[in-house]
């Protein structure tokens, strides 16, 4: 929670930048974006601008890192030092990046079928251009796109959104000064077929009760996320099929 | 750089030899070049460039420091290169490599020479001035990153806004938002790569031709003189063949210029 005074966050039931309570900002996703990648999409969510790109199944190196069993995922997360519209930012992982891309790799560790590679590594990486909140969240669903894309194979293809707290109302995918300035952020990461919680996060204050409201927030946005992850990954494979219908 | 199969560079090889390339450019062509400023508007300045598949981030950041002691009345400047491990199956994670470390620094060293920022415009108060920060991400790696490096650089610099300083007391707040000016640029700088590999000297070689190179040399130039050199790996240019390349890539500079104001729209 950042310090200075609070700015008015819900005016007659809107928000700063004009949403209701529920309402998602606006997503686009570009697929097969970097064109060296095994499997890479590119998200805009609102102002959040990134990049996730994954290379493997591949032997894992240094030898001693291997899983006889599993593959295991190395997964890095990191901000761009003009990523914010604040100062300069230092260059490499800080501690909360280290920690985000470590909860980002657990997803995955779930989502995908790591037992099919024994003895591999899957490299994912989350780049974050420009940050306005939520980027954790993003990331880790245009994540699931790239991991897709790569053909490696998941038994789910995850989203993640988070839902916060203003006084009394929970409010869906908080922006940079709501996170900022709310009571309550909780990120989520759901895997959609099972409904299970693959990344719950959460500091503030919530009830009881209010966890369990801002998880079904999650999970009503979440049908909404998980049709564009799947338009998405469907549209390379359209525009293949458009050519040749002609 | 990277020692592919051979079948590859056989290939490239017997192409070479016939004065043609694997993309069906002539030695001294460039691939397409495109360019995009203001792509990352939290950032004061952003392009972002592609030169065939390479594709390259520009960002920067300008913020309140203090001035190196033999230049009290700039501003700083601060290069640096990003190869990020998404944009090669060879590049890792970890502190800047050699490579990364070369390529920011001659890009650095030709807006610098160039004087491409009015350092002197960036002066605030004694012990006090602007410094501006370019961060140069490389997002997709197929060759010629010095030339896409500065390419993005200088587009990002021209395009860039400058903030505002208010000062209370001691206190100095920093305004980002809201009407602002531009960053003060005084020049245009661009570079063009020359690859030579098997025997061949080639311009802008892509990812393909790098890992066959033996020596490679860029020339950062402005409308009338050079303004960096770097010659690198462990092969080398006879005096003949520097000679021609100093007018090639003259000759190149125009058209790169050219881009850039096209591109910072002015």
């Amino acid at each position: 929670m950042a310090g200075g005074e609070k700015p008015v966050l819900i005016k007659d039931g809107k928000r700063l930048d004009g949403r209701g309570a529920e309402d998602l900002r606006e997503i686009k996703i570009i697929p097969d974006y970097i064109k060296n990648a095994d499997g890479s999409a590119y998200i805009e969510w609102g102002n959040n601008k990134i990049i996730a790109a994954v290379y493997g199944p591949q032997e894992a190196l240094p030898k001693h890192v291997q899983d006889p069993q599993r593959a295991i995922i190395k997964c890095r997360y990191q901000m761009a030092p003009f990523s914010s519209l604040e100062e300069h930012g230092r260059t490499g992982p800080n501690r909360r990046a280290i920690e985000i891309s470590k909860v980002t790799k657990e997803v995955f560790e779930n989502a995908v079928l790591i037992d099919y590679f024994p003895g591999s590594e899957i490299d994912l990486y989350v780049e974050v251009l420009q940050g306005d909140g939520g980027t954790r969240a993003a990331g880790i669903t245009v994540a699931s796109v790239a991991m897709a894309l790569s053909g490696i194979p998941m038994r789910d293809l995850p989203y993640s959104v988070s839902v916060g707290k203003v006084g009394e109302s929970l409010i869906l995918d908080l922006n940079k000064i709501e996170d900022n300035y709310s009571d309550a952020d909780m990120p989520i990461a759901i895997s959609p077929k099972s409904n299970d919680i693959l990344l719950l996060q959460m500091d503030g204050n919530l009830t009881r009760d209010e966890v369990r409201q801002g998880i079904k927030m999650a999970q009503r946005a979440g049908e909404k996320i998980a049709r564009m992850q799947r338009e998405a990954l469907k549209a390379p494979y359209e525009r293949i099929a458009e050519r040749y219908k002609k | 750089m990277l020692q592919e199969n051979n079948v590859m560079g056989d290939f490239i090889k017997d192409l070479l030899q016939k004065g043609k390339r694997e993309d069906g450019r002539k030695a001294m062509d460039y691939r397409s070049i495109e360019i995009k400023t203001n792509v990352m508007p939290n950032a004061e300045g952003s392009a972002e460039v592609n030169i065939g598949h390479t594709r390259v981030l520009a960002g920067v950041k300008v913020g309140l420091g203090t001035p190196m002691h033999d230049k009290p009345n700039e501003g700083n400047l601060m290069t640096a290169a990003e190869l990020l491990p998404l944009a090669s199956r060879y590049y890792e994670p970890g502190p800047p490599t050699p490579e990364a470390i070369e390529v920011a620094r001659v890009i650095d060293r030709g807006i610098r020479a160039a004087n491409v920022i009015d350092m002197e415009a960036l002066f605030v108060e004694p012990e006090k001035v602007w410094e501006v920060f370019v961060d140069i991400y490389v997002l997709n790696y197929h060759g010629n990153l010095f030339d896409a490096g500065t390419l993005a650089a200088t587009a990002a610099l021209k395009s860039a806004r400058m903030p505002k300083v208010e000062k209370n007391g001691e206190e100095f707040t920093v305004i980002r938002e809201g009407a602002l000016g531009k960053l003060k640029t005084k020049n245009i700088v661009t570079s063009c790569t020359f690859g030579k590999l098997f025997g061949s000297v080639v311009l802008d070689p892509d990812g393909n031709e790098e890992s066959f190179m033996d020596a490679r040399v860029t020339i950062a130039s402005d409308e009338n003189v050079v303004r960096a050199m770097q010659k690198g790996l462990g092969g080398s240019f006879s005096t003949k063949e520097l000679d021609g390349l100093l007018d090639v890539s003259f000759e190149k500079s125009r058209s790169l210029r050219n881009i850039i104001t096209n591109a910072a729209g002015e």
